[in-house]
């Protein structure tokens, strides 16, 4: 074990980042891409989807054109006469919220789901683990198109269609650990102390679960918002109403073809650079967590 | 070995009828087909005739017999758009598919191993490193976005290649197939970059990871010791080595493939049943949907166990462990 390792979880990870240009570079990217999310109505130079600050005069100009009413569109405006940069803060918004939420609640029924497994054993660890098999058999883009055939659309249909092909990542994850874990000493130690299975699950077991959980969740941020992209531009995804940055995308194609690429260019790459971020993010967070690679971090 | 078939056949039946049952609950029994067949204006009566002759007012249980009493006759409704019977309006669009498909796994095949085996030889050098980074940028990029920026560069800007749809056809045994004309090469030429992308970063991910695991084993240095020169080490000792990984991967991705297609006809307005799908899902053409899926499914599970008993046979490990209750 090492120094490193044997301190605070906060300073070996900023130990970690802080050896990695790259992944720093990511974290720093992605802090932007909340801050520009969680504030886009502050830092927005228009609100985008009120339509009395629109005007139809100033559809579809290129970036760095001037408005009628004078200020400048950074990157352009869309057929509506909106502000592509606004409406892409705006963008980020929902698909980093549905993302995150997705995400959170698919771990934590998927952490339930692994833990029952791991604890209960016998058949019920069988039948819950030939489900998980037989799921992820399946590419998610095929379950989420199933369910949102089946179901319709909005928002919270693209979450639970979300929820639904993640949570056998999660559960694996969890039962592997924990069957790990079950076997180590701590437990037994608690067991003879009569702590009740709760108690022993979720106050000594999963805790030590967590790290590869975590890197599993980030990784999968990343995959929850590209999938809700591909879906919304597929036209199954978000409604009208709240425009994801894959139904930006989508609004733009038609207006790709006669050379206005500004419309889905930029939203595009908002969206590349917010996956790529989360992506680097989450390979630091494994070479991290590894336990034979964390004398490296501790030099 | 028959024993380790027969266990792999048994639970793929039972995945199949799993499947078919969630297909046919979630598709039959939680929209009101009703509501989509019926004229909003008929009464009372009309509606309580029509739901009897469909056998919409039998028990669940018994409508999903007759279903699947129908499905293994080949019968799996008509399209409510087209009016033939959905598994005929499939069939017809699968050829143009399977051609994208193949297409995208030979470029990925033929770029990622080669380029693989370059990042596996020469990992810390700037072509490995360069190589690597293209492979994380493949896996990030959404292969939508991807396709339209093909689009907008290739066909809108430089004008070289079509924006969309099929090429000329022509028949061989029956199927009909574009790939042999220029024309129609042209045509396939984007789809199958775009869907190829994905599976070429995962080729390259694991020949490079296979290279660079083979080259630190002993036979290598053996090879190498005994005066073979470099390029025939690597060309059959470590290539013959890391095969096995790589085939069953190419095979199962296969399916992925094909689920994936998709997206990539949606954009490039591509003939095939995955573009069938969406304007399905778009016009509620329900037996068309069920019967995608029941194909698709299909696929899906012929292919795992093709893979799997393929590969027990390459690697005998698998079936000691798959023996084992």
């Amino acid at each position: 074990m090492s120094a490193a390792a044997a301190g605070s979880p906060a300073r070996t990870l900023a130990a970690g980042f802080a050896l990695d240009r790259i992944a720093l570079a990511g974290l720093f990217m992605l802090g932007l891409i909340i801050v520009a999310a969680v504030g886009a109505p502050l830092i927005s130079p228009q609100n985008p989807y009120d339509l009395a600050q629109l005007d139809i005069l100033d559809s579809k100009l290129p970036p760095g054109a001037v408005g009628v009413a004078g200020h400048v569109y950074w990157l352009g405006t869309d057929d509506q006469g909106r502000d592509m940069l606004s409406g892409i803060f705006y963008g980020l918004r929902v698909s980093l919220g549905v993302g995150a939420m997705s995400t959170i609640a698919a771990l934590a029924i998927g952490m339930g789901i692994g833990l029952l497994a791991a604890y209960a054993g016998g058949w019920v660890d069988a039948v819950i683990m030939r489900i998980v098999d037989l799921q992820l058999s399946f590419p998610a883009i095929l379950i989420a198109l199933v369910l949102l055939a089946v179901l319709g659309q909005g928002v919270d249909k693209i979450i639970v269609a979300l929820i639904a092909v993640q949570w056998a990542y999660y559960a694996r994850t969890v039962r592997g650990n924990a069957l790990v874990e079950k076997k180590k000493e701590y437990v037994d130690a608690a067991r003879c102390m009569a702590f009740g299975y709760t108690r022993i699950v979720f106050r000594h077991i999963l805790p030590n679960c967590l790290p590869p959980l975590i890197v599993v969740a980030t990784v999968q941020v990343a995959h929850a918002i590209a999938l809700e992209a591909t879906l919304s531009f597929l036209g199954l995804g978000m409604p009208i109403t709240s425009p994801s940055l894959g139904l930006l995308i989508a609004n733009g194609f038609t207006h790709l073809l006669s050379g206005k690429y500004w419309i889905s260019v930029f939203p595009g790459i908002a969206l590349l650079v917010t996956i790529v971020s989360i992506n680097l993010v989450g390979d630091r967070l494994r070479d991290i967590f590894n336990p034979r690679l964390q004398s490296h971090f501790a030099a | 070995m028959l024993a380790f078939i027969a266990r792999r056949l048994l639970q793929s039946l039972f995945a199949l009828f799993v499947m078919s049952l969630l297909v046919f609950v979630g598709v039959y029994a939680i929209g009101n087909p009703i509501d989509i067949l019926i004229n909003p204006q008929a009464d009372q009566a009309e509606i309580a005739a029509v739901t009897a002759a469909l056998g919409l007012d039998q028990p669940l249980w018994v409508q999903y017999w007759t279903f699947l009493q129908s499905a293994l006759r080949g019968d799996l409704g008509k399209s409510f758009v087209a009016n033939v019977p959905a598994i005929q309006l499939i069939l017809n669009r699968m050829p143009a598919t399977i051609e994208l498909a193949a297409a995208s796994m030979v470029i990925a095949v033929v770029l990622g191993i080669p380029l693989g085996l370059l990042a596996g030889l020469r990992p810390d050098s700037w072509v490995g490193r360069t190589i690597m980074a293209g492979s994380i940028l493949g896996f990030s990029l959404p292969t939508f976005w991807v396709g339209l920026m093909l689009i907008m560069v290739f066909s809108v800007h430089l004008g070289w290649l079509p924006t969309t749809g099929r090429g000329p056809t022509v028949d061989v045994l029956g199927f009909p197939i574009s790939i042999l004309s220029w024309e129609g090469i042209r045509h396939v030429l984007l789809p199958s970059t775009n869907l190829a992308l994905f599976k070429l970063s995962l080729l390259i991910r694991l020949t490079r990871a296979g290279t660079r695991e083979a080259l630190a084993q002993d036979y290598v240095r053996f090879a190498r010791a005994k005066g073979l020169s470099m390029r025939r080490v690597v060309s059959v000792h470590v290539l013959k080595n890391i095969m096995i990984p790589i085939v069953t991967v190419v095979g199962l991705e296969f399916g992925s493939v094909i689920a994936f297609a998709i997206v990539t006809e949606t954009i490039f307005a591509w003939p095939g049943m995955g573009k069938l799908l969406i304007d399905s899902i778009n016009v509620l053409d329900r037996p068309v949907i069920v019967a995608y899926l029941l194909i698709i499914v299909l696929m899906f599970i012929v292919i795992n166990l093709v893979v799997d008993v393929l590969y027990s046979v390459l690697d005998p490990r698998v079936r000691v462990a798959g023996a084992r209750p």
